[in-house]
């Protein structure tokens, strides 16, 4: 796998975040009802992001979920090695809130269906919303996302990778190919 | 740390990263549990089956709720009512279950090894869910789990375990699981119910209770198995209270939080008084909650190794 182009540095992630949370805020008016549910494991990171953010717009604390989506894929057997299962950890009920699921890539579309489901058994959403830093395209199931950091199409065998500080000790996206 | 074993069988085989990948995931089972749809898809479409040679209704209904939990359907043999009172061998009746297209079966036998037996003879997946006076796998790690839990380690907790380990498949896993997670385990009982060269499993050898009690962060009592006692070489269930029961006198002098623990079912007034069986430092009812989640554990981990290894032989 070769590095093709940096797409997103650290700056352009910060400011990409605030104006995510502005419209969350703006289509959401306000934080009423409104939490925040990341997929493991950079959607946990930028849920965080996203959630201090709203704060310093609007002063207001809001939830932030943990979901790991492990038990409801469908391709678990596809994947190796062996996925390890981690905790999903929401401290507070779903039922009756405006959820924004946050993820970094979204791609397929096969993770948010996975989420959709988890999220499902957990409580009754009045609503549910998908935020993603990155849209690279090439869906494969009807899901849309309502909050885009940023477009970026892609061919199929290039691959698209978010770094950010709490795992990887930098904040970018990079483009890589597979070498042919 | 991937898990790599169609079968568990029991923990004598497994390396101290096997059994921490059991307990991690476990961990992550948890919380299904508190949900108020208590369920994940991740064994949608799996079929186990449950086959019980001797009687149980603990260990089974939590292997039951566990597949249940994880979406499987389950289907449970009990041998009383099966072919195996027409002569059935337990081969014969493992080649049956798979040929029905089931994917995981869990066995409980009263003969030592026969989770092993059967697991060389069939394909599919074989939890060991007691066998004879050999292992039962789940039951230490839950354990292990409820301890983990309850003390943040393992490593260098000293648990004494008291009671008829000569009978006890619960005792040998423990024993196992625990040394090889860096405990310092005990054993404490009369001495004819302490098998013969059990110290070569690294433990260390009382006949005291209150030596067994002294220091020790956990206590595991075991239950004493009179409708095991053939030769009547057990002591007399009052004598026994009085010289091995955990009364709460006896508690006094242990560590202030010493953790209490029980396979179960519990002879109240045999192993243990009814006040320390209820008392805060007991963590028996937390022990079978625990279960749940462990078995939940375990069946994803064979099922997910089972399936990987039929990919690559296909």
């Amino acid at each position: 796998m070769q590095e093709k182009a940096k797409i997103l540095d650290r700056e352009t992630i910060q400011r990409t975040l605030m104006r995510m949370a502005h419209e969350i805020l703006e289509k959401n008016k306000g934080t009423q009802a409104l939490c925040l549910m990341g997929i493991r494991n950079r959607g946990v990171y930028l849920a965080h992001r996203l959630a201090a953010c709203i704060k310093g717009i609007e002063n207001a604390e809001i939830p932030v979920g943990v979901l790991d989506i492990t038990l409801y894929r469908d391709d678990l057997t596809l994947l190796t090695p062996n996925p390890v299962v981690h905790k999903t950890e929401v401290a507070f009920d779903i039922t009756d809130k405006n959820v924004v699921l946050v993820d970094d890539v979204l791609y397929t579309g096969r993770t948010v269906r996975a989420a959709l489901d988890a999220l499902m058994d957990l409580g009754r959403p009045k609503s549910i919303q998908l935020a993603v830093l990155i849209d690279r395209g090439h869906r494969e199931l009807p899901i849309r996302p309502d909050f885009v950091g940023k477009n970026i199409p892609t061919s199929q065998n290039e691959f698209v990778e978010l770094r950010l500080l709490e795992s990887d000790g930098i904040d970018e996206a990079v483009i890589k190919q597979k070498k042919t | 740390m991937e898990w790599k074993r169609k079968d568990l069988l029991g923990l004598e085989e497994l390396d101290k990263e096997e059994i921490e990948l059991i307990l991690t995931t476990a961990e992550s089972f948890k919380e299904v549990s508190h949900r108020y749809i208590k369920k994940v898809p991740a064994l949608r479409g799996k079929t186990v089956v449950n086959l019980f040679y001797e009687p149980s209704t603990r260990t089974r209904v939590s292997f039951e709720v566990a597949a249940k939990r994880l979406s499987a359907d389950v289907i449970n043999i009990a041998a009383e009512t099966s072919s195996v009172k027409k002569g059935e061998t337990l081969i014969d009746t493992g080649r049956n279950v798979e040929a029905l297209k089931a994917d995981i079966i869990v066995i409980r036998h009263n003969s030592s090894g026969s989770a092993h037996l059967l697991a060389r003879n069939v394909g599919i997946s074989v939890v060991n869910g007691g066998d004879g006076w050999h292992e039962h796998p789940t039951q230490a790690l839950l354990d292990m789990f409820t301890l983990k839990e309850k003390l943040g380690r393992l490593k260098g907790l000293r648990v004494s375990i008291v009671g008829d380990i000569a009978h006890s498949r619960v005792a040998r896993s423990n024993i196992w699981g625990l040394t090889k997670l860096g405990a310092e385990v005990i054993i404490c009982a009369p001495p004819m119910l302490i098998p013969p060269r059990i110290e070569a499993m690294g433990v260390r050898i009382t006949h005291d209770i209150d030596d067994a009690l002294r220091d020790a962060d956990a206590i595991n009592v075991l239950r004493m198995q009179f409708e095991r006692d053939e030769r009547n070489a057990f002591p007399q269930q009052i004598d026994y209270f009085r010289h091995f029961g955990i009364s709460t006198e006896r508690l006094k002098k242990a560590k202030k939080n010493i953790i209490v623990m029980h396979p179960g079912p519990i002879n109240r007034g045999i192993e243990m008084s009814s006040e320390v069986a209820d008392s805060a430092n007991s963590v028996i009812l937390e022990q079978v909650t625990n279960g749940i989640a462990v078995r939940m554990a375990v069946l994803y981990l064979v099922s997910h190794a089972h399936d990987k290894i039929n990919e690559a032989t296909d």
